[in-house]
């Protein structure tokens, strides 16, 4: 059943290509149908997974026998949780571009497109057909970007094209790589998951290939130093662009670190797991540190998306449950919070006064023209700081105990580095709403703001409903996380950690 | 001998023959008064009915048959091949026809045939100088087709450095040939190996190694014989370029790993990292990384599409040689399979450049700002095969390339040897990605300026295109389909 979600968004986008051209109002409802539909599909598939802890097969046939390849979707716990995630993110993410009126239906097209690779990704248990879904992402970031874009859209465009095409490529040399060794091992050809994850491969081979992997994989996920596409992707991108990739995009990066790397590799993670650590840690206190001195808006929350995701591979790093747990939550509390806050920033306040500039807004008194906005960004904000009650407290909170039995030092980091996030917030919701500086003589009153509109205020109240919801009952998604460790896909990765 | 069974194993080849004639006497007689339109039409039927006739001879024989020992060797694969050769001559034929760039059709569509013919016999030969016969068949036609623009200086231009530089191979291939001849005191490939086979790597075959991969590095437009290529590409009428791209790359690779793996047998060497042997692996393993890096590297600054797809072809030949040097059971299939997707990749995308060509007077990378407004459904074809050629999944080039990597890699599973070409291969296919992205950056982001009309793109071309983007998409997904007949 939940295969239907990538088939619904591929579908959709077929579906919006034979629309007529000026079918504006057609393609966004339809968009929004086929959004609608694929999240239903992904709620109803995951409420239906019996055990949550086991690889429960969807669909498993042989695609390419010759080197071992199969069409093998499946989903465990961490695979529900992002479904659910993308399906949240691509609703909300439409609801934020009812206003595009340029080629409506080419940037559905590709962002549905777009869509459909992701849950792909997150359903996939042949490392091939990941792969392929994971690859099959970047086109259409790379137009939607380039073309619906902002300030520097096509360099933005590029560069996270690049970024993910180089990053996917050391995948791929250390995919092929490890095929090779597992056939020769193994004695057959096999792309399957479950079966790699059986295969220990030599220390030596683990030794190089897995930073390979994982830094391939890291690159998406923003991992400090690989994380400069993040910032200037992000505010290069239109406001679903930017929502979607930091709501889902670089969550495909964290899940392919844990998913592939570190269960093909355990061993190999073990040997890098301090420096993993430590560049998480870098990541997260850069990230926050630049965040603090921005004076573009957008950029404040592409960076705080840096240090957030540091954070996730934090958890990763730290090889017990509770830590990992952790850093799955992570993957879906940053996922709605940071796709609020780039809807407040891109869609509410810069389409409308045409400025991200803190010198601009902090004479626009946007906190009285804009009250929903004001409010929704307080609300996405404390989320974001990880007041308890929102989804970040609890994902972080865990974060920081499964790291306090292995790296101490790092904790008390990453933890300077929640107060600095804290700060930016901060400044960044008195400059841009709550401030004094006195209106500028020539301020917008003669035009008045358009005010918030409907779509927008249910995408809002969607999303802060998710971060409240699941930071109140976060054990709606751990009861489905915390079984996934007892699997026998993790158990070589937990078996010789701590805890 | 039986004249009867050479008859039988030849007759796809006769049939063609047949059809070039035929070709010729209608554009001469029926067609003489008419539009260079209707005449393009008429021929490619003609021809295409005759292909389809030949392809069918094919598959009535498909047995495996010796009649003239290693003249003419027909089996199953080469069948196959000789079908897809005729696939792709087809499909060049198709997009000739919307091509305005000569008056004299009938030899236009008479040459690509007997290009072809030359391509089939080629992939028959197991015996050197069958192989030099049907190589010279090819290139004389090629170097006619690339010169049929007799009104573009740089067409006439482009077929004299390719003939100058095809001549020069030839001497060097004829070269090797004769000192292959001379060693082992025969013309035909297992013959030449089992003779050879004992006697080690002597200064005299190293040197017979070097010249044939000389000439045939020429053929596939490999790093450091590949300086006709770009010139040839951008003088040359767009499908004489697509067919030296395509039908012509198939088989000279089919041939070149059948020479290296039958002739040479014996003479592997070993191009493994710190395990060097000298032998033909390694002389392969260096043109492909060379061909790899600066086919590459100079692809970035093209400002010409055909430019770029030339220096791109010069970076899928330094891919396509990884398949020729793993040398393994497996291997053979994994490059064909590269080979024959990319020339349906390639076909398609110079059938693109050809309508844009027509429509907008140029190929400059500029030409194409615009183009999915002006018309949809060729920049939706322009983004299969440029992604194809990218190796974007689930696209038939990424298959092709995942098929070619890993059985390079898989050659010395117990070291690894190869990855490092393999490392290579894959950084280099991540460069290529921008420059592809440049163009389709002009197609599908940038406008086209200001009341640029939409282009109108001919039935039959359009239909051509579709159909090879449907193929590029659908090996990708089911790559099974034709991995199965290799």
């Amino acid at each position: 059943m939940l295969a239907w979600t990538i088939y619904i968004s591929f579908i959709g986008v077929l579906v919006l290509m034979l629309l007529p051209r000026e079918a504006a109002r057609a393609a966004r409802i339809i968009a929004l149908l086929t959004a609608i539909a694929g999240c239903v599909v992904a709620f109803a598939g995951a409420v239906q997974q019996a055990n949550p802890g086991e690889v429960t097969t969807i669909i498993k046939v042989p695609w390419i026998p010759a080197i071992g390849a199969s069409y093998y979707l499946a989903a465990d716990g961490i695979s529900l949780v992002l479904v659910v995630l993308t399906g949240l993110a691509a609703i909300a993410g439409i609801l934020f571009s009812w206003n595009i009126e340029k080629r409506t239906k080419e940037f559905f097209a590709f962002y549905l497109a777009l869509i459909g690779g992701v849950y792909g990704v997150f359903l996939s248990f042949d490392v091939l057909l990941l792969f392929v879904f994971y690859e099959l992402t970047i086109i259409p970031k790379y137009f939607l970007i380039a073309r619906w874009g902002s300030t520097r859209k096509e360099y933005g465009a590029m560069k996270l094209a690049l970024y993910s095409f180089v990053g996917s490529h050391l995948v791929l040399i250390g995919l092929i790589a490890a095929w090779v060794v597992a056939r020769a091992q193994t004695g057959h050809a096999s792309l399957d998951l479950l079966e790699l994850s059986k295969v220990s491969f030599p220390l030596g081979f683990q030794h190089w290939v897995f930073p390979l992997v994982f830094v391939g994989f890291a690159i998406l996920a923003g991992l400090w130093p690989f994380h400069t596409w993040a910032p200037t992707g992000h505010v290069a991108a239109p406001t679903a662009g930017s929502m979607l990739l930091a709501g889902v995009v670089m969550k495909l990066g964290a899940y392919g670190c844990l998913r592939v790397a570190m269960v093909l590799f355990p061993e190999g993670v073990r040997m890098w797991q301090g420096e993993i650590a430590a560049l998480a840690v870098i990541g997260i206190i850069y990230g926050a540190g630049v965040a603090l001195v921005q004076k573009d808006f957008k950029f404040v929350i592409g960076y705080s998306s840096v240090s957030h995701m540091g954070f996730v591979l934090l958890g990763l790093a730290t090889l017990n449950t509770i830590g990992l747990s952790g850093a799955v939550l992570q993957m879906f509390s940053h996922g709605i919070i940071a796709g609020l806050l780039f809807a407040v920033v891109g869609r509410m306040v810069y389409d409308r006064t045409h400025t991200r500039d803190f010198n601009d807004l902090q004479t626009m008194q946007l906190g009285r023209l804009l009250p929903f906005a004001g409010v929704t960004f307080v609300l996405a904000g404390v989320a974001s700081m990880g007041l308890p009650g929102f989804s970040g407290f609890v994902a972080e909170l865990q974060i920081l105990m499964g790291a306090w039995k292995v790296f101490p030092m790092a904790t008390i980091l990453a933890g300077v580095g929640i107060v600095v996030g804290a700060a930016y917030i901060l400044r960044a919701m008195q400059k841009a709403f709550y401030s004094d500086a006195p209106a500028a003589a020539k301020s917008g009153h003669d035009h008045p703001l358009e005010p918030i509109s409907v779509p927008e205020r249910i995408g809002a109240m969607m999303l802060i409903a998710a971060s409240l919801v699941i930071g109140l009952f976060p054990g709606l998604l751990l009861n489905w996380i915390q079984p996934c460790w007892n699997s026998p896909l993790f158990e070589r990765l937990l078996k010789g950690g701590s805890l | 001998m039986n004249y009867l069974e050479v008859l039988r194993a030849a007759a796809p080849e006769t049939a063609l023959a047949i059809t070039v004639l035929m070709v010729l006497a209608v554009d001469l007689t029926a067609l003489r008064g008419e539009s260079i339109e209707r005449r393009f039409l008429t021929g490619a039927l003609v021809s295409i009915i005759g292909c389809l006739m030949a392809a069918m001879f094919t598959f009535l024989h498909f047995g495996s048959t010796d009649p003239l020992h290693g003249l003419l060797v027909v089996d199953p694969r080469t069948n196959f091949l000789k079908v897809v050769l005729l696939a792709l001559t087809v499909f060049t034929v198709l997009i000739s026809t919307s091509g305005k760039f000569t008056g004299h059709v009938g030899e236009y569509l008479a040459l690509v045939l007997l290009g072809t013919i030359g391509l089939m016999l080629l992939v028959s030969a197991e015996d050197l100088l069958m192989i030099f016969i049907s190589l010279e068949l090819v290139s004389l036609s090629l170097y006619v087709l690339t010169a049929f623009n007799k009104r573009n200086a740089r067409s006439s231009e482009a077929a004299l450095k390719y003939f100058l530089f095809g001549g020069m191979s030839a001497a060097f291939l004829l070269f090797g040939f004769s000192l292959l001849y001379g060693l082992s005191g025969s013309t035909n490939l297992p013959q030449i190996a089992a003779n050879l086979a004992g006697r080690g790597l002597d200064p005299l075959l190293l040197v017979a190694i070097v010249t044939t991969v000389i000439g045939f590095g020429f053929k596939v437009a490999a790093v450091p014989f590949h300086l006709w290529a770009p010139d040839a590409y951008e003088g040359a009428p767009t499908p004489s370029a697509a067919f030296i791209a395509s039908g012509s790359k198939v088989a000279s690779f089919y041939i070149l790993a059948k020479i290296l793996k039958l002739g040479f047998a014996g003479a592997e060497g070993s191009a493994v990292w710190h395990g060097y042997v000298s032998g033909w692996t390694p002389v392969i393993a260096v043109v492909a990384a060379l061909s790899m890096v600066l086919g590459n590297l100079t692809a970035i600054v093209q400002s010409s599409v055909k430019r770029l797809l030339a220096y791109s072809a010069i970076a899928h030949a330094g891919y396509m040689l990884l398949g020729v040097l793993a040398n393994t059971p497996s291997s053979q299939s994994a490059l064909l399979f590269y080979v024959i997707t990319y020339a349906l990749t390639v076909l398609g995308a110079f059938g693109v450049v050809t309508v844009v060509e027509e429509a907008t007077g140029g190929d400059a990378i500029k030409n194409f700002a615009g183009l999915s407004r002006r018309a949809p459904g060729l920049s939706l074809c322009l983004l299969v095969f440029l992604l194809s050629l990218a190796g974007i999944p689930p696209l038939a080039g990424f298959i092709g390339k995942f098929f070619v990597f890993s059985a390079a890699v898989g050659a010395d599973a117990d070291h690894l040897g190869l990855l490092w070409l393999v490392i290579l291969a894959i950084v280099m296919s991540a460069v290529s990605f921008y420059y592809y992205l440049q163009v389709l950056k002009q197609a599908w982001v940038l406008d086209a300026s200001e009341g640029a009309p939409a282009i109108k793109v001919p039935p039959v071309m359009m239909l051509t295109l579709v159909l090879l983007a449907v193929l590029v998409v659908l090996l990708g997904c089911a790559p099974g389909l034709l991995l199965r007949c290799l």
